[in-house]
């Protein structure tokens, strides 16, 4: 029946003519970019207070949750001369490999300052696979404006709490 | 300068001409099918190599000059040479009888615009020149001493020759109605009486079918099957004989687009065309994309035919109805005269 009947070949051939005319849907990458959802599970951050001071304290929960045993986190000291984050200790050695790096998440389900997020970066290609580990520098988050830059000098006393209160501190 | 060598350096010149509009006219084909095919799938094809993606042929052809080339070791090697240039050269040669436009007066020497217009049986060397083409895909298949490339080959050998019988029926009304083989005569009988589409629209569309299936172009490119047979008849090719394959299909194209509006869609003919004899190529130019453009669409639509129904359709459906057509034709000339 269907080699004899040319009346869905017409209606087939009609039909891709009219999408002719509808606007393609190409976007000229990397002039233009697809905005992604809120939620999209990229590049990792490590977020700061307001007043500059950095979010993570170092405790290695992110690396303990890691499924894919990507996170390397060595703790220091904060000292009231050099102070880094506002708690008793701060991560003086955090690096991620990207490449063992599943972007699940539960890193950030798992600190509890709310200090490593994902963000909205995909675009971590490299060629030498040495660069494959994000260090500390290249995941901080910049400073705030007109805040100082961390390690930064503070009055005693002030941050007393080996565990910051979740709230901005002073 | 003698009569003899002005006529030599004429045609010399023509035929080049010729060559370098089909080898464009290849380059450009892929150009405009990528370009046409994603328009149709809602996307834009390339723009980025050169200016709205203009060089894009360019690249690919610099890609694929710089190809390595293998030749498989048991592979029979002149047959395997021979097969792409037998392949490719009628595609160019068919050129060789179409009309252009009528004359022009250049260097004191009345030319006319096309290689051998006159040609009283110029419709007979068209079907005998597009019949060689099937001698380069068989022996591309044996050659590669690859049981599936032989496969392909020998399918679209079937596929090609089935097909070639209802081009050869449809054919012929456009004779009857023109009474005449050569084409300078048909495009001639369009202007006086009308464009040979609109009496002859069931033959227009068997002839055009009957070329999708002897080009091996979509929907009935099973011989190609890229997901099938690997890539058929053409598996073992590399580099630049590869892409005198690919070149001879898309110049087939090109060259039965060009004969298509000849016979159909009036050749050179349109508005002003007596009076301005430049204006004839550009006619049949415009007319030849329509015909890609076609094709291209055709293509973008349709599934491909699986091998079988492809042959039960040339066999049982096409060529009935090309000799219905013509037993029509024939009567209605007849009767009514033209």
């Amino acid at each position: 029946m269907s080699i004899y009947n040319p009346l869905p070949v017409v209606k087939g051939l009609w039909t891709t003519f009219k999408s002719i005319f509808e606007k393609p849907v190409t976007l000229q990458y990397p002039e233009e970019k697809r905005v992604m959802v809120t939620r999209f599970k990229g590049r990792h951050h490590l977020r700061r207070y307001d007043n500059g001071l950095e979010k993570c304290i170092g405790c290695a929960l992110c690396a303990a949750a890691c499924p894919a045993d990507a996170i390397f986190v060595e703790a220091s000291e904060n000292t009231d001369e050099e102070r880094f984050s506002p708690g008793e200790r701060y991560a003086s050695t955090y690096e991620i490999n990207m490449m063992r790096c599943i972007y699940c998440g539960y890193c950030e389900d798992a600190c509890p300052t709310e200090a490593i997020q994902l963000g909205h970066d995909y675009e971590l290609s490299f060629i030498d696979k040495r660069k494959s580990i994000y260090t500390r520098e290249m995941l901080l988050d910049p400073v705030p404006e007109g805040k100082e830059p961390t390690p930064r000098a503070v009055e005693p006393g002030v941050f007393i709490h080996s565990i910051p209160e979740m709230k901005d501190p002073v | 300068m003698s009569e003899t060598t002005g006529m030599i350096l004429e045609w010399a010149i023509k035929s080049a001409v010729v060559a370098v509009i089909c080898l464009l006219g290849f380059a450009y084909t892929t150009y405009y099918e990528r370009r046409l095919l994603a328009r149709i799938q809602v996307r834009i094809g390339p723009n980025r190599a050169g200016p709205w993606g203009l060089l894009q042929p360019v690249a690919d052809g610099v890609k694929l000059i710089f190809k390595e080339e293998l030749v498989p070791q048991s592979a029979y090697k002149f047959a395997f040479m021979l097969a792409p240039i037998l392949t490719m050269a009628p595609a160019i040669i068919v050129m060789g009888v179409v009309p252009w436009g009528t004359q022009v007066n250049l260097f004191g020497r009345s030319i006319e615009l096309g290689i051998s217009n006159n040609l009283n049986v110029g419709i007979l060397y068209i079907l005998s020149v597009t019949s060689i083409a099937v001698y380069g895909i068989v022996l591309a298949g044996w050659s590669s001493n690859n049981k599936y490339a032989m496969l392909g080959g020998l399918r679209s050998t079937a596929q090609m020759i089935s097909y070639e019988l209802a081009l050869g029926l449809s054919f012929l009304p456009p004779i009857m109605m023109a009474q005449s083989m050569s084409l300078a005569d048909i495009v001639k009988s369009q202007q006086d009486i009308i464009w040979f589409f609109i009496p002859l629209l069931p033959t227009a569309i068997v002839f055009f079918i009957s070329v999708l299936a002897e080009v091996n172009r979509s929907p009935f490119d099973m011989p190609e099957a890229e997901q099938e047979l690997v890539a058929g008849y053409h598996t073992e090719y590399s580099g630049m004989k590869f892409a005198l394959f690919f070149m001879g299909e898309y110049v087939k194209m090109f060259s039965m687009s060009a004969i298509f509006s000849t016979l159909f869609l009036g050749g050179y003919a349109g508005p002003w065309v007596d009076q301005v004899s430049w204006l004839g190529p550009l006619y049949l130019l415009l007319k030849i994309i329509f015909c890609l453009g076609i094709m291209i669409w055709v293509r973008a639509t349709l599934p491909r035919f699986r091998y079988d129904r492809l042959m039960k359709f040339g066999w049982k459906v096409l060529l009935p109805f090309a000799l219905i057509n013509l037993l029509l034709t024939a009567a209605i000339i007849g009767i009514f005269g033209l």
